[in-house]
């Protein structure tokens, strides 16, 4: 059940999208596509959904072969980027579109479309034009729109990208509630790592159009399988030849098995957090800590210590 | 908006009054003298010019003929504006060209292109289709032919800016909301571009209404056969028959009607 | 020490985007394009042809003999020159009345702007006879131009009015009032403002204005039917020639005139493309 894609393909032009990706969104879950832009998620989300054809490879959704069959009759719901809201229909019948081209009966359409639009809190704006909406209220209506023809699974298209920071971070919590709710299996493209693992049940990294890993977001935050992965997911800094998260770095007063001696260089207060850059051998690393830490080591400009990686820490070797 | 540019009340004025002199000069007065020798030749002038035999079959020959040259530009223009927009094909940027040329080329060269090809003694398919007992030279179809020549442009070109900024965003959400190809045009494709058609097909009625040189070189000419309204008019002015002012007043009102729908349709369009 | 994220590819998405945006014809697509082609041939491309082939029949030499006539010479002669004289005329007084239009007040402009479209949406046989009205035999304040150059010259104006104005206004639209404030208050005179700041902003638009209009008035043909009273040498234009030379059977002729007119419609179309190419440039 779920979503199997095998072998998938893609070129536009002499531009490879996606090579031979294989991707397995499990029933019921909240799966994120994260990558940087051109990395070939959205290529692969479209594909998923039958609005793009790939050059080999083959989709089943919910156990059917799904390979070839027009987007119209995939019974997938899709919201996009810039939420593809009809514009010159009211948001009551934008959300009803789906049930009227299935010639539903107007009363199950009405009391379908009023429960979607509770849903979403869009219930006193049913009149309304699009044009009327802010875009976080549009790309709820688009959701509410997708969701109306109680689709086999939700696809999602960077839905948060054209919108400011604090509807995003209002939008995501709701999606991710949305979702215990209603738990259609669900996939989400962003290249948004916080986003990714602040709302994801499961997380696929894809670059230059090949999974880099699949895994839950703790996982891949802990056991990321090569350095970009680790450095997409979150901030990266080296100490001694590895990489390591700047909050997993210990700092010491006195020399300790594996540690190396460094000399603060910089110190940077933001808020409840402190950034301290320092000069240790031949690399310049730079250590998260909070600001009850800094002071009981008494940092400054120019005081010595020791860097070891903490005995949790994920270190990666870098290749080459 | 008042300017910064001309502060001088001097300066402006005159350049206000050079332009409404301008106007008046070339397009008012002509155009209310017009309609001044109309009113002089009085009421039963006008009702005779509109009656008469010849008059009633130019209506109708106007009609047939400029209603099928709007209706055929009406689907090539959406059938090429869709293509333009949504599709690649090898020739797309010639074809882009192509659409124009119309517009720049002179009826009369229109019509004696038609001849060449569809003249029944010379032309190149002519005797082909005289044989197959189909007259299109001096005839409706020619003249159809014609018109649908010189109004060949303006529906695409209506279109083809409106669908381009749409993009393909809710035509897609609709295909994933289950929408077939032909629902899809109906519920989503003709209410977005529904202003610049309505815009499209008044500049094509206005201008397949008005044609003359192209029609008149295919048509023949034949009073009470092919002769449309405009052509009356010209036998009417050059053979100083009655009737070439009060025909006159009917097309001008007409073009004016077409220009107030006009402007009614372009703010229309721009708010969406 | 910023966070070490890939950088997002913008060019590339961006690349990808358009190319999924156009998607490759289905069965129903090119059928339809397949239509629309057949069409415009026949409609449009093998008449065009026909002229051009008849037109140069007899080859080169034929060609030339046909222009060389000096009755199609003068016609040519006459249509170029009094397109190019229009043109210009209406290059400037199109600037005038677009700013007017554009910048500045009054009661009745509204009016004014509907008068401009009057000439694209009047029949041209109907212009004529307005025009031959007023400057034509009877004509109640003066001038009689019938069968005069100045008569051909008056029914190039007006069928030739709203390009420029056309082509200006939205320009002028979009050019703020605040680059010429600014010019202002950098201690520039109005004639220099004009000549520094709006006219290199609007010169491709007036320019392409001008051009549609000289294309116009290459080809015009029932404005000027009835005041030029068609004196052969005198008042005929190219496109009354062609037509005289049709009714006289004298196809050969005829196209040949056609086709130097179709030439300088290509030459028109071409250099309307490099002028908005031009002013995508500067834009």
């Amino acid at each position: 059940m779920g979503i199997a894609a095998q072998h998938i393909s893609k070129q536009f032009g002499g531009f490879v999208a996606l090579d031979d990706v294989d991707l397995d969104v499990p029933s019921g879950e909240l799966t994120a596509l994260l990558g940087p832009s051109g990395g070939g998620k959205s290529t692969l989300l479209r594909i998923i959904g039958g609005l793009e054809e790939a050059d080999t490879g083959s989709v089943v959704i919910d156990g059917t072969d799904s390979t070839g069959v027009p987007a119209q009759r995939r019974n997938v719901g899709f919201v996009f980027q810039h939420y593809a809201a009809f514009k010159h229909l009211s948001v009551f019948r934008n959300v009803a579109f789906g049930l009227e081209i299935r010639k539903r009966p107007k009363a199950e359409i009405r009391a379908r479309v009023t429960e979607l639009l509770e849903l979403v809190h869009l219930d006193q704006f049913a009149d309304r034009l699009p044009s009327q909406l802010s875009g976080g209220q549009r790309q709820r209506m688009a959701l509410a729109r997708a969701l109306a023809v109680e689709p086999k699974v939700l696809l999602l298209d960077e839905p948060f990208g054209a919108l400011d920071a604090q509807v995003r971070k209002e939008l995501r919590d709701w999606l991710r509630r949305l979702h215990d709710e209603v738990h259609v299996t669900t996939v989400f493209v962003t290249h948004d790592q916080e986003e990714a693992l602040e709302v994801s049940d499961s997380l696929v990294v894809i670059n230059h159009g090949r999974i880099e890993q699949v895994g839950s977001p703790n996982e891949l935050y802990d056991n990321p399988r090569n350095e970009f992965v680790m450095s997409f997911l979150g901030p990266v800094t080296q100490l001694n030849g590895a990489m390591v998260r700047p909050h997993d770095i210990e700092i010491l007063t006195a020399d300790a098995l594996g540690s190396v001696e460094a000399t603060v260089t910089r110190i940077q207060r933001i808020g409840f957090e402190v950034r301290a850059e320092l000069q240790g051998g031949a690399s310049q690393p730079w250590v998260q800590l909070t600001r009850g830490q800094a002071e009981a080591l008494d940092l400054d400009v120019g005081s010595v210590v020791w860097l070891r990686p903490a005995s949790h820490a994920s270190t990666l070797l870098p290749v080459g | 908006m008042p300017s910064q540019l001309v502060r001088s009340r001097k300066a402006r004025w005159s350049l206000r009054y050079l332009a409404i002199a301008y106007v008046a000069v070339l397009v008012v007065v002509p155009v209310g003298m017009v309609f001044g020798r109309a009113i002089n030749q009085g009421g039963q002038a006008f009702v005779d010019a509109m009656t008469s035999p010849d008059s009633l079959h130019a209506f109708q020959l106007t009609a047939i003929v400029a209603g099928s040259a709007v209706v055929i530009n009406t689907v090539f223009g959406i059938v090429v504006a869709l293509l333009l927009a949504r599709y690649r094909f090898p020739g797309k940027r010639l074809l882009n060209v192509i659409i124009d040329l119309p517009i720049s080329v002179s009826p009369i060269v229109v019509g004696l292109a038609l001849i060449l090809v569809f003249g029944f003694r010379t032309g190149w398919f002519g005797p082909t289709l005289r044989n197959a007992g189909f007259q299109v030279i001096f005839a409706t179809p020619g003249m159809i032919l014609a018109t649908s020549f010189v109004a060949l442009p303006l529906v695409v070109r209506e279109l083809l800016p409106v669908l381009q900024e749409t993009g393909l965003d809710q035509e897609q959400a609709a295909r994933s909301l289950g929408a077939t190809a032909l629902q899809r045009f109906r519920r989503i494709t003709v209410p977005t571009i529904k202003w610049a058609l309505a815009y499209g097909v008044v500049l094509s009625i206005a201008r397949c209404i008005g044609e003359f040189g192209a029609v008149r070189v295919v048509s023949g000419n034949v009073t009470g056969k092919t002769q449309t309204v405009t052509l009356l008019v010209d036998q009417h002015a050059e053979q100083f028959e009655g009737g070439a002012y009060q025909l006159s007043v009917v097309l001008i009102l007409f073009a004016a009607l077409c220009i107030v729908l006009i402007s009614f349709i372009r703010p229309a369009g721009a708010r969406r | 020490m910023s966070q070490t994220i890939a950088e997002p590819v913008p060019g590339r998405a961006a690349r990808r985007a358009r190319s999924s945006e156009e998607s490759r014809l289905g069965a129903v697509s090119g059928a339809g394009l397949g239509v629309a082609v057949l069409w415009l041939s026949l409609l449009v491309l093998l008449p065009l042809a026909a002229v051009v082939a008849k037109g140069t029949g007899s080859g080169w030499a034929g060609f030339a003999n046909a222009l060389t006539d000096r009755r199609a010479f003068d016609a040519i002669k006459l249509t170029v020159l009094a397109s190019l004289g229009v043109s210009l005329v209406n290059a400037v007084m199109g600037t005038v009345i677009a700013w007017v239009l554009v910048r500045d007040d009054f009661p009745g402009k509204r009016l004014l702007e509907i008068m401009i479209d009057i000439p694209f949406a009047l029949p041209t046989i109907v212009a004529g006879l307005v025009l031959l009205t007023l400057y034509g035999p009877g004509s109640p304040i003066g001038p009689n131009w019938y069968g005069t150059r100045q008569g051909i010259l008056v029914a190039l104006l007006f069928v030739t009015l709203p390009f420029v104005v056309r082509t200006v206004e939205p320009v002028l639209l979009a050019l703020e009032t605040d680059v010429e404030e600014a010019a202002a208050s950098l201690g520039a005179s109005p004639f220099a403002t004009f000549r520094r700041i709006v006219l290199p902003a609007i010169t491709p638009a007036v320019l392409s204005g001008a051009a549609l209009a000289f294309g116009r008035a290459m080809g015009e043909y029932g404005s000027v039917v009835l005041i030029s009273g068609q004196i052969e040498y005198k008042t005929e234009v190219a496109p009354l020639y062609i037509y005289k030379q049709i009714q006289d059977d004298a196809l050969a002729e005829a196209a040949a005139t056609a086709t130097v007119l179709l030439i300088i419609s290509l030459l028109v179309i071409a250099s309307l493309s490099a002028l908005q190419s031009w002013a995508a440039r500067r834009a």
